[in-house]
């Protein structure tokens, strides 16, 4: 038996009738904040509810669980669509936890109605990405979370904040233009072959074939577009700027969630859509990944400041994750989705504690810091279990998804792999300097002045810690969710000559 | 000697008639009083005139769809379902283009129904195009349209710009017409008809051994359109003339304008000429590039809301333009729905841009707009939508229009027309978005909050209500294009 869908509808339309509920009362003090606070808590509950609910086993439903669809305009082909699967339900739930933690651990009191109806919308579209299980329901959310990004880095960003957000938004657009493009010719091209009315079903495109040529052509036009929101190298070049001029709370659901936007894409459409191309764009692929991995390990060491160095280190960490995405092994997809999910987490926690460093001091210039151990040591605390998460120990939740992910790409595409271990070696390389700077050493005389974490900011990041951990010694429940729905992907890609 | 009177379906022509009735009622008025009638009384006889022919088409509609087409007035006239939605479109913009009107007139204190008078001739014009079955009668109604609007561009005498923009739009309009005759003559020439079903029917039963006639004539047509609906490279009257005009009219250009123009062209090009189609599909696609780029391009530097507004009408006519391309049903029903959907947003906005300059109507500088959000939200918030929905955000008719006519030009296998015209519109976007981030800058002065007169109020919140409500849930306005496009090709 299937699940209702009625826990999918709430889930997208919830934070679109928070985010009006919190318009309303942006004039109240603090009224728009609870609303948002408390629509993000119930997202949570929810996405919690439907992955733990969630069955892969669904008669007909190539693992697909809580499905529906009703068409609303035939001639266009628009659906609305929603489904999940085990690699959709991780990223629903950190879609939700993100959003929540950036409410609670970076808030912005100005003009704080409008602010939090930003970050709803962009719950909202984002739960609309990872729900859709049609090409062009997903392509309107992922071009509508344009929007929220753009407003939020224009009104409450940086003092640059208005350039970064231009150069950002003509990235994506442009970026996502080729993926419109490529979305509709699958969707005429399924029309031209089986005939009917123009759909985007995700399981309909899925049977339309495609010629070799054709299946590059229309990979390349996904890819251009998430790997321009991934970011992978040589599209990255917005995401320093914008990290560095994003506010806090829109800074942790960028580079947390909206770079898995790209990556998800990536494996759902670019790979699950197109195998006919994959053995042409594969080594292609995991090549960027590579440069990805240590072009970033590179470019962090020599970082100015700790947004910038996120910037980097999230280039890396996606490099890795593209490198598990185009193995073309189970495991190092199941890796790959898995690291996703971390990579969000932890890029939560550090991104706020940044956050919580510049309510101190004006500016995070790693050559200004120094010597923050003695004045902040539950910070530093916190931000040493962080960084080693990053670095893959053993024990936490970094671990498990970097080591599956080059198992995983060992069996397929050795040295790819190979190369990218010296990524884990340099990745200990660039966090240890860096910590090194920014916390070791003597300390100045207004740095020595800052007060360490307060109980509130501590509320905020050490669930991050505590479910780095717990996923760090136990991801058996993840994983085998995970698992089923990568298996199924990656055998329908490639039927034959998988390694396991 | 007798005079044959063709037998008439005066049902077919009754929109025609009754925006024609109600124009001359108006100049009646205005001749034989002794007094100038009041603002109120001319808008009021229009907007009835444009409800009466909704009511028409409504009508019209249904008639249509128990017993089919047919053509009338010997054969001049087609009375068809994407004549009858076309007229619709061009009813909803002749209401709305009035009630711009209405409140510029008060601002400016002008007096009199001459502005109603001749936006129902231009409507008039643009609903017999859209119903015309005969090169003549394309003519008529262009020849109809372009003359009310000449005298309306020119409306406001006290400006020097009005003059000089109508001047170059009636020079340049002229030539258009002269061309589009001899385009005509050339046409019958090589086919010995300028009835467009007797056209497709010779052009399909025979082979033209030399068709340089034909093509000359073809080519003379579609510059004289080219030119009507902004598109490149007959756009250089487009921002000079948006400028000096009076406001309210630069929203029917892209409204009633369009949806006569774009209605011809497509009975001409995908009825008439649709056995050519690999002559002139070259044509046009080097035509949609041209728009699309330069439109783009020229968008993103303009600081007058004005002018911006023109070159993007540039880029939408590019995207517009793609959908006859394809020549196909689906192609035609897109195009359709593009222009019906576009008419509201535009004058919306072109609602919003006449306010925000206030009296004198000519200072239309985007750095007017800082800060509307404070003095307003409600108009800034509306204008923000209009802006996304031309930009073609999801949940917009602008995406479900762009998406149309993208779907329809890869389906008839233009693969590089759709990258083109998506380049286009990302770098057209830069333009949309930053006008809508000035609403929202935050200003040091204390601005004056705007009063939005009744009648802006109901052509922003009918443009506003229908690009989202019409974007979020297209089925119905898409399938009655779909329906009403059904039998071309």
């Amino acid at each position: 038996m299937m699940h209702s869908s009625v826990w999918l509808s709430l889930l997208l339309l919830l934070p679109f009738v928070g985010a009006a509920v919190a318009l309303v009362l942006r004039r109240r003090q603090g009224a728009a904040y609870l609303v948002a606070v408390v629509t993000s808590a119930i997202e949570v509950a929810l996405s919690l509810f439907v992955a733990f609910s969630y069955k892969s086993t669904v008669a007909g439903a190539q693992g697909f669980d809580f499905a529906v669809r009703h068409v609303l305009s035939n001639p266009l082909g628009l659906a609305y669509d929603l489904a999940v699967d085990g690699i959709s339900i991780w990223l629903v739930v950190l879609t939700a936890v993100t959003v929540l933690f950036a409410l609670l651990g970076a808030r912005d009191r100005r003009d704080e109605g409008s602010y939090v109806a930003w970050q709803l919308l962009l719950l909202g579209c984002s739960m609309g990405c990872f729900l859709a299980h049609d090409l062009l329901e997903f392509f309107i959310f992922f071009d509508l979370i344009l929007l929220p990004c753009y407003f939020m880095l224009t009104r409450w960003g940086g003092l640059q904040g208005r350039a970064a957000a231009m150069k950002f938004f003509l990235y994506t657009f442009l970026g996502s233009a080729f993926m419109l493009v490529a979305i509709i010719y699958l969707g005429v091209t399924h029309v031209h072959e089986f005939g009917g009315a123009l759909t985007f079903a995700y399981g309909a495109i899925g049977q339309t074939t495609t010629s070799h040529v054709v299946s590059i052509w229309l990979f390349a036009g996904f890819a251009v577009a998430f790997a321009v929101k991934a970011p992978i190298w040589p599209l990255h070049t917005w995401s320093p700027s914008t990290y560095e001029q994003a506010p806090a709370a829109a800074g942790v659901e960028m580079s947390a969630l909206l770079s898995k936007l790209g990556t998800y894409g990536l494996l759902r459409f670019a790979v699950g859509l197109l195998p006919a191309a994959q053995s042409t764009v594969r080594p292609v692929m995991l090549t960027l990944a590579i440069i990805s991995i240590l072009y970033g390990a590179l470019v962090a060491c020599t970082a100015k400041n700790l947004r910038t160095f996120i910037a980097y280190s999230s280039l890396s960490q996606m490099g890795f994750i593209t490198l598990g995405v185009m193995s073309g092994s189970v495991i190092g997809t199941q890796g790959a989705v898995f690291l996703m999910l971390n990579h969000g987490l932890i890029t939560i926690g550090i991104f706020l504690l940044v956050g919580y460093l510049e309510r101190r001091r004006a500016n995070v210039t790693i050559a200004e810091l120094g010597g923050l151990q003695r004045p902040m040591p539950v910070y530093a605390g916190i931000f040493t279990l962080l960084m080693l998460a990053t670095m893959g120990l053993p024990g936490l939740s970094g671990f498990v998804g970097e080591y599956l992910i080059l198992i995983g790409t060992f069996g397929t595409h050795a040295w790819w792999a190979l190369a990218a271990t010296l990524g884990v070696v340099a990745s200990a390389a660039y966090w240890l300097w860096a910590y090194q700077r920014s916390f070791h050493g003597a300390v100045d005389a207004t740095n020595a002045e800052l007060p360490d974490v307060s109980s509130r900011e501590r509320a905020a990041v050490v669930p991050m810690v505590v479910l780095i951990v717990v996923l760090g010694v136990f991801p058996g429940p993840v994983l085998s969710r995970i698992s089923t729905a990568v298996t199924a992907l990656v055998t329908h890609v490639s039927p034959s000559g998988v390694s396991k | 000697m007798t005079l044959h009177v063709p037998a008439i379906n005066y049902l077919a022509l009754l929109p025609f008639l009754l925006v024609t009735a109600a124009a001359l009622k108006l100049l009646m008025l205005t001749a034989l009083m002794r007094r100038r009638i009041a603002t109120s009384l001319a808008t009021w006889t229009a907007v009835v005139a444009g409800l009466a022919v909704l009511g028409t088409t409504l009508v019209q509609w249904y008639e249509l769809d128990r017993y089919g087409s047919s053509v009338t007035a010997a054969g001049a006239i087609v009375y068809d379902p994407f004549g009858v939605l076309m007229t619709a479109g061009i009813a909803v913009s002749l209401i709305l283009a009035v009630l711009n009107g209405h409140d510029w007139q008060r601002r400016e204190g002008i007096v009199g129904a001459e502005y109603q008078m001749l936006v129902l001739l231009a409507a008039g014009g643009a609903i017999l195009m859209a119903q015309a079955n005969d090169l003549i009668i394309v003519f008529l109604g262009l020849e109809i349209l372009s003359i009310a609007l000449y005298c309306l561009i020119a409306f406001n005498r006290r400006r020097q710009a009005s003059a000089e923009s109508a001047m170059k739009y009636f020079l340049l309009g002229g030539f258009a017409a002269a061309i589009f005759i001899y385009g005509v003559a050339l046409t019958y020439g090589a086919t010995g008809t300028t009835n467009l079903t007797n056209i497709a029917y010779f052009l399909g039963s025979n082979h033209l051994l030399h068709p340089g006639l034909l093509l000359a004539g073809g080519g003379l047509m579609l510059v004289a359109f080219v030119f009507k609906v902004e598109a490149a490279p007959f756009h250089f009257w487009a921002p000079d003339v948006y400028e000096g005009e009076p406001t309210p009219l630069s929203g029917a250009h892209a409204s009633i304008v369009w949806a006569g123009a774009f209605a011809a062209l497509v009975r001409i090009m995908v009825v008439a000429l649709g056995s050519q189609q690999s002559t002139w599909r070259p044509l046009f696609f080097g035509l949609i590039v041209a728009s699309i780029a330069t439109g783009a391009l020229l968008t993103i530097q303009q600081s007058n809301a004005k002018r911006l507004l023109a070159y993007a009408s540039v880029t939408q006519s590019g995207f517009v333009l793609l959908g006859i391309w394809a020549g196909t049903a689906s192609g035609v029903a897109a195009t359709t729905f593009y222009v019906v959907t576009y008419g509201p947003v535009v004058l919306a906005t072109f609602a919003i841009v006449g306010l925000v300059s206030g009296p004198g109507d000519s200072d239309h500088a985007l750095t007017r707009y800082q800060g509307l959000s404070r003095r307003n939200p409600w108009l800034a918030a509306s204008l923000a939508v209009l802006l996304l929905s031309q930009l073609g955000v999801p949940f917009t008719t602008g995406f479900d229009a762009k998406f149309g006519v993208l779907a329809a030009t890869l389906d008839a296998g233009n693969v590089w027309g759709a990258v083109v015209a998506m380049m286009g519109a990302a770098v057209a976007a830069f333009a949309y978005l930053r006008w809508t981030t000035t609403l929202y800058a935050d200003v040091d002065e204390t601005l004056a909050p705007l009063v939005v007169p009744w009648a802006t109020r109901v052509v922003v919140g009918f443009g506003v209500l229908t690009t989202v409500v019409v974007g979020v849930d297209p089925g119905l306005i898409t399938s009655i294009s779909s329906h009403a496009t059904l039998l071309f090709q």
